[in-house]
């Protein structure tokens, strides 16, 4: 460990912190429907596409409204998406298929697919041997935009929700969607493509390049693309699906120290400004700083456990005779599977803010972190995506969690409970369980019959490496049903794992999405009833610690026995299997 | 979702694409390096470099070794036997070439980046401290001055992001070029 790596950790952390303030004021503008400056520019665009679908967008939607708009969307996208992959070759006349790559089969399109419409982004493809450039730009990117829209939008609809006065109204989603694409993630993507190139990221067209090398021995084909563009919504719609398959541990993708802490930065931008944003449209700034410590105690905790486990090294090193420590000109620790430039801090805080969100992008081989390095992101992913979580997903994931601590709160004291003045009775208290245990049950049921059968443990690469084996499987699921789409990369794809993880991540997308939109319009029409003196506060420390007990308990009663098969093991044994 | 296809799809990247072209040319293209005409490689991705007098890359997973058309990790796990065995062969394959011009390398003083695989399989830097033990070796080769090799060394040494983020990292490439115009 080394000073600097901890300033990466919290320098990072009074970063975001920083930025997301001044954004979530913008956001609060965009989603009030008031007057913002990019209106000059964007006006007039968002007018012309609403003009050109003919959405009547003053139309005000409740919340099976707004269920059935989501829904149809994404199966349009899906259909859209899985026609553009599987016609790959039918785009060669625009050049944007240099390499004459084929269709992806059936079933890995289906999973790819399924993974870019549900913002997982989980990847059983290597991107510069797969997709041309066509289907990177037409058709990932596509859904990179609108699938991170959707989260937001439902986000959005959640809050109106929970702050309505009366009435169904959750707001507009086809008015929530493109103003979430033109207003937000575009800018954004644009001002990160263009930094990143201006580090040394790459945007391009040309064919793969043919080098010679410098010396016999170093001739190599170098796979190029339009990265930039692809790179930059990847991170600030949480998507992380790579242009390569070694997504951003790639020169071409993430080129130095700078572009690695911009990167992550642009990750967790939004989420982070969204909890802002809520405390703003509730009308009592507060309620957003009380979640936004619950989930930066939850971020820091992990990221400093991980820069502990990694910089001390792993057990197959020090079996080697490695020597882990810091020396001079090396700042030594566990770098199997990392880059150089990055370092330990900058790989193990990259893996944590990208497995807090749903971002799942990665700068280095998480399956080759050590066994309490490699449980963080675990417990990320166990938390269910709140720990900031995927853009939307995470605040209305979170806003579940906290109705649940409001609610368990309001059994210690024996009072009914109450949120924001609205009181949380049976009915909500129903969908928010439902809608907290669908995605764990998803994962959970998915790893099971993954190594449960033959089909399922074909995927496995570490045969016989123990506790390896299972940790991959239970990570290929865990990632897929949280949308998060990072890996244990060992595991391999085969048409029992497409299928089984393509239908995982639809269902664990859209479970949650209905239960929360069923939550929101539940609670739309309930009168606010004004805050007494018994009434328990939502935005104190003691909230916060309340509900932080109540995401740890969730997370770990649900998954502790299977963590404890996996990395937890592997943890704290110094034992190495072969 | 037409519409937006067309928007996000093909003008915004068409848009990126011609602000990097020309703001950015040698960026966006990939900062290739051509040398006699002839196009070698790029500074961004590390090749495998052969022969003593060069400095060397890191170990890498991909199929041939720095393949940058195919990119893998090596997913070694950590309690792995074959991860000990393929850093063990890394070690003596470093010691095999550096210890006949630095008798007392031992195993514990070799860095890790080293002899452990790298994320992307192209990664193109090394540590400095990886930097030094080979310096004596090319110097040796080349018959240069060590402290010549070494501000050379120093010179092609990127510091860290915004003074913190991220490690010194020695890019191979430019210091082989550096190399070759000292004492071709």
């Amino acid at each position: 460990m080394t000073f600097l790596g901890w300033v990466t950790i919290f320098g990072f952390a009074l970063i975001l912190t920083a930025l997301a303030l001044p954004l979530s004021r913008y956001l609060a503008a965009v989603y009030g429907g008031e007057h913002t400056f990019m209106d000059a520019v964007l006006g007039p665009v968002e007018r012309l596409l609403y003009r050109a679908v003919g959405v009547d967008t003053s139309q005000q939607h409740d919340w099976k409204r707004y269920a059935k708009s989501v829904i149809a969307f994404s199966v349009v996208g899906w259909v859209l998406l899985y026609l553009i992959l599987r016609t790959q070759t039918l785009w060669n006349f625009t050049g944007l298929n240099p390499m004459g790559f084929h269709s992806p089969p059936r079933n890995v399109t289906f999973n790819a697919t399924s993974s870019f419409v549900t913002n997982t982004n989980w990847q059983f493809y290597a991107g510069e041997t797969t997709m041309s450039y066509f289907s990177q730009m037409a058709g990932l990117t596509v859904q990179n935009f609108v699938s991170a829209a959707v989260g937001i939008s439902v986000a959005i609809a959640l809050i109106r929700g929970i702050v309505g006065r009366g009435g169904t109204s959750l707001g507009n989603f086809w008015s929530d969607l493109v103003r979430t694409c033109l207003y937000v993630l575009l800018p954004l993507s644009l001002i990160g493509a263009v930094v990143l190139i201006s580090q040394g990221a790459i945007q391009t067209f040309t064919g793969y390049l043919h080098a010679t090398g410098l010396t016999s021995g170093g001739a190599q084909t170098i796979a190029m693309g339009p990265v930039a563009s692809q790179e930059a919504i990847k991170l600030v719609g949480t998507n992380g699906g790579g242009f390569f398959n070694v997504n951003s541990a790639h020169p071409f993708e993430n080129p130095t120290g700078f572009t690695n802490l911009f990167e992550m930065v642009w990750v967790l931008l939004i989420p982070a400004s969204l909890v802002f944003t809520y405390g703003r449209m509730c009308g009592a700034r507060r309620q957003g700083y009380a979640i936004y410590s619950a989930m930066m105690v939850l971020f820091l905790a992990g990221a400093v456990v991980c820069y502990i486990a990694e910089a001390h090294g792993s057990p197959a090193q020090h079996a080697a005779g490695l020597h882990t420590g810091v020396i001079h000109g090396s700042g030594g620790g566990n770098l199997e599977g990392k880059e150089q430039r990055f370092g330990i801090a900058g790989s193990a805080l990259f893996d944590v803010v990208t497995t807090a969100t749903s971002c799942g992008a990665v700068n280095s081989a998480i399956e080759s972190f050590t066994g309490i390095g490699g449980a963080i992101p675990f417990a990320n992913l166990s938390a269910s995506e709140v720990i900031f979580g995927g853009v939307g997903t995470g605040l209305y994931s979170i806003l579940m969690y906290a109705l649940m601590a409001v609610f368990i709160g309001g059994l210690m004291v024996g009072r009914t409970p109450e949120y924001l003045g609205k009181k949380i009775e049976a009915r909500q208290i129903k969908l928010v369980v439902l809608g907290l245990l669908f995605t764990p049950l998803a994962a959970l049921f998915s790893t099971a019959l993954a190594t449960a059968s033959h089909a399922g443990r074909a995927s496995i690469s570490a045969v016989g490496a123990g506790p390896q084996g299972f940790s991959e499987t239970l990570y290929a699921y865990l990632s897929q049903a949280n949308n998060n789409g990072s890996a244990f990369a060992g595991y391999t794809g085969t048409t029992f794992a497409d299928l089984v993880g393509g239908l995982t991540m639809l269902f664990a997308r859209f479970g949650p999405i209905l239960f929360a939109l069923a939550i929101a319009g539940s609670l739309a029409g309930k009168r606010i009833s004004p805050a007494g003196l018994g009434t328990m506060r939502t935005d104190n420390p003691t909230f916060v610690v309340l509900l932080l007990g109540v995401i740890v308990l969730v997370g770990a009663l649900t998954f502790f026995p299977a963590l404890l098969l996996g990395p937890i093991v592997q943890g704290v044994t110094g034992h190495l299997y072969s | 979702m037409l519409v937006l296809t067309a928007l996000l799809g093909i003008l915004y990247p068409l848009a990126v694409t011609g602000i990097g072209q020309l703001a950015f040319p040698h960026n966006a293209n990939g900062q290739q390096v051509h040398l006699h005409g002839r196009l070698i490689g790029s500074t961004e991705i590390g090749q495998r470099f052969t022969g003593a007098r060069y400095f060397h890359t890191r170990p890498s997973g991909t199929t041939p070794p720095d393949n940058a058309a195919a990119t893998t990790f090596a997913n070694l796990g950590p309690n792995d036997v074959a991860t000990e065995r393929a850093i063990r062969a890394n070690v003596r394959a470093y010691l095999h070439s550096n210890r006949p011009y630095d008798p007392g390398l031992t195993v514990s003083q070799i860095p890790v980046d080293a002899v452990d695989t790298s994320a992307s399989g192209i990664d193109p830097d090394i540590s400095p401290a990886n930097a030094a033990i080979q310096a004596r070796r090319v110097a040796a080769v080349r018959h240069l001055p060590l402290r010549t090799v070494m501000a050379l060394v120093h010179t092609y040494t990127g510091g860290r992001g915004l003074g913190f983020s991220g490690e010194p990292a020695v890019n191979v490439m430019q210091l082989n070029l550096a190399l070759d115009k000292e004492r071709p």
